[in-house]
């Protein structure tokens, strides 16, 4: 019963990063990383994935998108932050308009630090997040079943 | 016989009653009685004449000759006069041609003229009865609560001139009757010529310049077949001495050539083809009752009608195949100019002609399996056609616009008639549905005969299922909650809405019945040989009615499915209230629009159209020369 | 009229072989197709299995809705195209077969509009035009069977003593440029998008999650059975040399797929009807003047 682990679709979304951390995450997809090998996929609609990998820090213009996506992804969902801004705001904490990292907004389950992270350390954190994912999962059919549906 | 004089006579007695009632309550009463009354003998004439192939009756014939006479020489000076009274000239030269080919031939021949039988029955005739009788009267009795909404709506811009109104319904009624009764072709003709005078009354009621334009456009094209009509019938008995439709339709295919064609032109020119459709567009402007009359169970039915008891005449010949294109074309161009309309009532106009064309194209091929084909489209047709032109008539006067862009949310809004629009869509081109059926008979009819004709059939119904479903999208698309407006629809609306929607269905159910009972029995009576569906096909095809109708029944059930979670839509991560707006690029706020596509760019209106008209023109002349 | 339910034991079995199979092989040309796809773009791609296991998780999913009546379109989508692949694989009437495919992609495109998404709406509009597209070819595929074989129905063109290719030569060449449409593949796939493609987001299936997209994979596995089914009735009756020429034609959908960007509706339309009438409609014609 472990799908969920054989199948992470993923949306990623670029709170206020620099780019840096978003080309590594696309390098995941490129020959070299393949992450389709582990039904990775790329999936760019928050109703349709598993995993939201948030890059860059939040600010006043993201942090409701950032709410509304994450409002919008199907249980059982993780967040994973990526890069060391979207783990604190990094170098940009400090600017005016800027929050933190996106757990000033929502859950992250998942941090990965680097500047820009690289596609390893991305890979690794999906992996962790994976198994977290079922764990939620785990919770959420126990729920169900106490609640009677 | 009874029947017959009954179904003809009582229309028009109820006719002349309705112009001396003036009380809303007196005419809903004299309406409704007579309606259920006309319905009700159509269904005696069904069980009665079932099992007669074609019964003939003898009418003492000198005196009915010179009245109709004088009510044809009547109407010809009205209409002169009124023409010349609006200074449309050519609409006064058609009619003292007319009238002087057909005084000259009363005089000259009138005396010699001896008929065996004026009136008949046969299966066809009985199903256009019970199409007139049923779907007409529906029409009628909805007329009542839709004219008096109307009347209200128009306070002061339109006159009132119900009992008017109500006469010439009924009129048009009996002259259907008499259409599809006569055997004598000089009666048909005049019935013929009754209907053309009550479309052109109808059509003008509003009384503008529009309205009677429009209603002129419509007498003119009209008067255009009226004339054909009358030559073909002065011809055919100069040439052969035949003045009986029976008598007509067993004479050899190469000794009525030229009657054929002038009959075909007339029955082109009445159910709307390319280049005369026209009219029946500008017909729009006219109260919609009268849209869903002339289109559903009247008026454009006659010609087809005529087309199909032409058909044996037709099948091979190069006048068949002339008329098969110019069906098909019709059928195709008039689809495609329906994807670039937004206007309701337009949209269904062009299907309207795009579903005739269909018709003629299988009087055209003229084989006993178009036929069959034929047939179940007038029915299936007349019966959707005239659910969703009702609907649509309440729709407009409740949300004041019949542009399908305004029927957004209509599910909510309105969500008994949007789901009987649904039906009647439905119907229209969905499998397993009436209409599907038939175009699938009409596919193979045409295989049969002309395959070459199939790329005409295949692309138009293409068109015809895209602008029908994205019309179906419009109506459930829900942006927001709405508030519900469908109150104050009066009975007399809401019967014939349901009624219709019944029938759209119990049609799909007994359409088997009925062509066993009728439609087999009528072709083997004049081919000797019938087309039917495979008992195999039939199954399959109920199983996917059975699959369709579990539909609605499953859909209030999602409402209470626990599992489901609701959530707004996705607007890119922006939204502001809910799914109905988001921020703009530029920190507006952004309202959520729904628009269909309606690729005006690439299917104009008038471009398509004008295309259309030079190619069926071009036919037309072929038929002509085919005379020579 | 005596509606003779005359179905044998054959059919039954042979509906339910189809209800298993169907769905097994689509969802293993799927996942195979995933891998060749991969291939072709340097990489090792997923398991073969990777289809199913997407779908059965999509089934742990919760499952998300904007409007309620949403997924009920959806799973009569489901219906009539398993409907659909059942008709066509126990023999029946090509033209019923298309008809119910018809209605199939209706019920999809009405989830379209139902979901009132933005997103979903413009996907419901493009499929539409995508039928507009590829309909009139697949009519004209069965009405020329129909005319070499005298028969719309399945069996009787399976059994035909030559494939039927050797009169359809354009007819095939037409069919299978539409079915770069129908299977989704790039450049038309428009109305929605496979795998890791994205196109005006998801298109029709922008509002569709958990079970309810779960059911649309599985459709598209039924569909892809069903359309392999029709390239093997071109070649028949020899087994083998249908299938292998089938899994070719399949082939070729997937270099296609990835040696195209995507086009724009205009040019999916109006080279679907160009396809149509030069390669369908004159082979109708030359059969007609040759028969």
């Amino acid at each position: 019963m472990a799908y969920l682990k054989k199948s992470p679709w993923i949306i990623h979304y670029d709170a206020t990063s620099c780019n840096g951390c978003d080309i590594e995450v696309l390098a995941c997809l490129t020959p070299m990383y393949d992450v389709e090998r582990f039904g990775v996929i790329n999936s760019g609609n928050p109703k349709h994935a598993d995993i939201l990998l948030i890059t860059g820090g939040v600010n006043e213009q993201s942090k409701s998108v950032v709410k509304n996506i994450y409002d919008q992804m199907p249980e059982p969902k993780v967040v994973v932050a990526i890069g060391i801004c979207a783990t604190s705001g990094g170098i940009f904490k400090e600017c005016y308009n800027v929050i933190g990292g996106p757990d000033k907004i929502i859950p992250v389950d998942i941090y990965v630090p680097g500047c820009a992270a690289r596609p390893e350390s991305i890979i690794d954190g999906v992996v962790k997040a994976l198994g977290i994912l079922e764990d939620k999962r785990t919770k959420m059919v126990a729920l169900q079943k106490k609640e009677g549906i | 016989m009874s029947l017959i004089v009954f179904l003809l006579l009582f229309p028009l007695g109820i006719a002349f009653l309705q112009l001396f009632i003036r009380t809303e309550k007196a005419r809903n009463v004299t309406v409704l009685s007579s309606c259920a009354l006309l319905a009700v003998a159509s269904l005696t004439l069904l069980f009665r004449k079932l099992n007669i192939d074609i019964h003939f009756y003898q009418v003492e014939n000198t005196l009915i000759d010179q009245g109709i006479f004088a009510v044809e020489v009547l109407l010809s000076l009205f209409l002169i006069y009124i023409s010349a009274k609006h200074k449309k000239y050519w609409v006064t030269l058609l009619v003292v041609l007319q009238s002087a080919l057909m005084i000259w031939f009363e005089l000259a021949h009138g005396h010699s003229i001896h008929t065996a039988n004026n009136f008949f029955v046969d299966r066809l005739s009985i199903i256009m009865s019970l199409i007139i009788g049923i779907i007409g009267s529906l029409v009628v009795v909805y007329a009542l609560g839709y004219m008096k909404d109307f009347q209200v709506h128009n306070t002061g811009k339109i006159a009132d001139k119900r009992p008017f109104f109500f006469f010439i319904l009924f009129a048009f009624m009996s002259a259907m009757y008499g259409v599809v009764f006569s055997n004598n072709l000089l009666w048909l003709y005049f019935f013929w010529e009754v209907t053309t005078v009550c479309s052109f009354l109808l059509i003008g009621y509003k009384n503008d310049q529009e309205s009677i334009n429009n209603a002129f456009l419509a007498l003119f094209m009209n008067l255009i077949g009226g004339l054909c009509f009358a030559a073909g019938i002065v011809y055919l008995y100069l040439t052969s001495g035949v003045i009986e439709l029976d008598k007509m339709l067993a004479l050899t295919q190469g000794a009525v050539v030229i009657p054929v064609i002038l009959l075909a032109v007339a029955g082109l020119t009445k159910s709307a083809q390319l280049p005369f459709s026209k009219w029946l567009l500008g017909a729009m402007v006219a109260p919609t009752p009268v849209s869903a009359l002339l289109h559903s169970s009247t008026m454009v039915k006659a010609g087809v009608y005529l087309l199909l008891k032409l058909a044996p005449l037709m099948t091979g010949t190069n006048t068949g195949l002339l008329v098969a294109l110019i069906g098909g074309f019709t059928f195709l161009i008039t689809s495609f100019i329906a994807i670039s309309q937004s206007d309701a009532k337009k949209v269904l106009a062009y299907s309207t002609i795009a579903n005739l064309g269909l018709i003629v194209l299988c009087a055209g091929i003229g084989t006993y399996e178009a036929l069959w084909a034929g047939i179940l489209l007038i029915i299936f047709h007349a019966i959707a056609k005239g659910l969703l032109f009702i609907c649509v008539g309440t729709v407009e006067h409740k949300i004041s616009s019949r542009s399908i862009e305004a029927m957004d949310e209509l599910v909510m809004r309105m969500p008994k008639l949007s789901s009987m629009m649904f039906v009647g869509m439905a119907g229209m081109f969905l499998a397993p549905f009436g209409m599907l059926i038939s175009k699938w008979a009409v596919l193979k009819a045409i295989l049969d005969a002309d395959p070459i004709l199939s790329v005409l059939v295949i692309f138009g119904s293409s068109a015809s299922l895209f602008f029908w479903v994205k019309w179906m999208g419009k109506l459930i698309t829900v942006v927001q909650d709405r508030e519900d407006i469908e109150q104050g629809i009066s009975k007399t609306e809401w019967f014939p809405l349901y009624a219709l929607s019944g029938l759209t269905i119990a049609a799909c159910l007994f359409f088997p019945a009925a062509s066993r009972y009728l439609i087999e029995p009528y072709s083997m009576h004049i081919y000797g040989m019938a087309s039917t569906m495979n008992s195999g096909n039939l199954t399959i095809m109920m199983m996917m009615l059975g699959l369709v109708i579990l539909f609605p029944f499953v859909l209030p059930g999602a409402k209470y499915d626990k599992h489901v979670k609701l959530v707004d839509a996705y607007l890119g991560g922006a939204n502001l209230e809910g799914s109905a707006s988001f921020r703009g690029s530029l920190g507006g706020r952004k309202q959520v629009v729904f628009a269909n596509y309606y690729l005006e760019k690439y299917f104009v209106e008038t471009k398509t159209y004008r295309i259309g008209f030079v190619i069926c023109t071009a036919l037309l002349f072929a038929m002509f020369l085919g005379m020579i | 009229m005596n509606i003779n339910i005359n179905i044998d034991p054959g059919t039954i079995i042979l509906a339910l072989f189809y209800l298993v199979a169907a769905p097994l092989f689509g969802g293993l040309l799927t996942g195979l197709d995933r891998i060749i796809t991969a291939r072709m773009q340097g990489r090792y791609g997923p398991p073969l299995f990777q289809p199913f296991y997407d779908v059965l998780k999509l089934y742990e999913k919760e499952s998300i809705v904007v409007r309620r009546s949403q997924n009920i379109y959806i799973l009569f989508f489901l219906i009539f195209t398993i409907f659909t692949g059942g008709l066509f694989f126990t023999g029946g009437d090509l033209l019923l077969v298309i008809f119910s495919l018809t209605l199939a992609g209706i019920f999809l495109v009405l989830a379209g509009f139902k979901a009132s998404s933005p997103y979903g709406h413009i996907g419901a509009e493009r499929e539409l035009i995508q039928i507009l597209a590829y309909e009139p070819m697949v009519l004209l595929t069965a009405a020329g069977m129909y005319m070499v074989t005298k028969s719309f129905f399945v069996k009787d063109i399976l059994n035909f003593n030559v494939p039927v290719i050797y009169y359809l030569p354009g007819i095939f060449i037409g069919f299978v440029y539409i079915l770069t449409i129908k299977l989704r593949k790039s450049p038309y796939d428009l109305s929605t998008s496979h795998h890791g493609h994205q196109e005006i987001v998801k298109g029709i299936t922008t509002e569709f999650s958990g079970p309810a997209l779960g059911m649309i994979e599985i459709a598209h596995w039924y569909e892809v059975a069903f359309i392999m089914g029709f390239i093997y009735l071109f070649f028949a009756p020899d087994p083998l040399i249908a299938v292998s020429l089938a899994l070719l034609v399949y082939f070729l959908e997937i270099v296609i797929d990835n040696a195209f960007a995507r086009a724009k509706w205009q040019v999916a339309l109006a080279s679907s009807w160009l396809f149509t009438l030069v390669f369908g409609f004159s082979n109708i014609v030359y059969l007609f003047i040759w028969k």
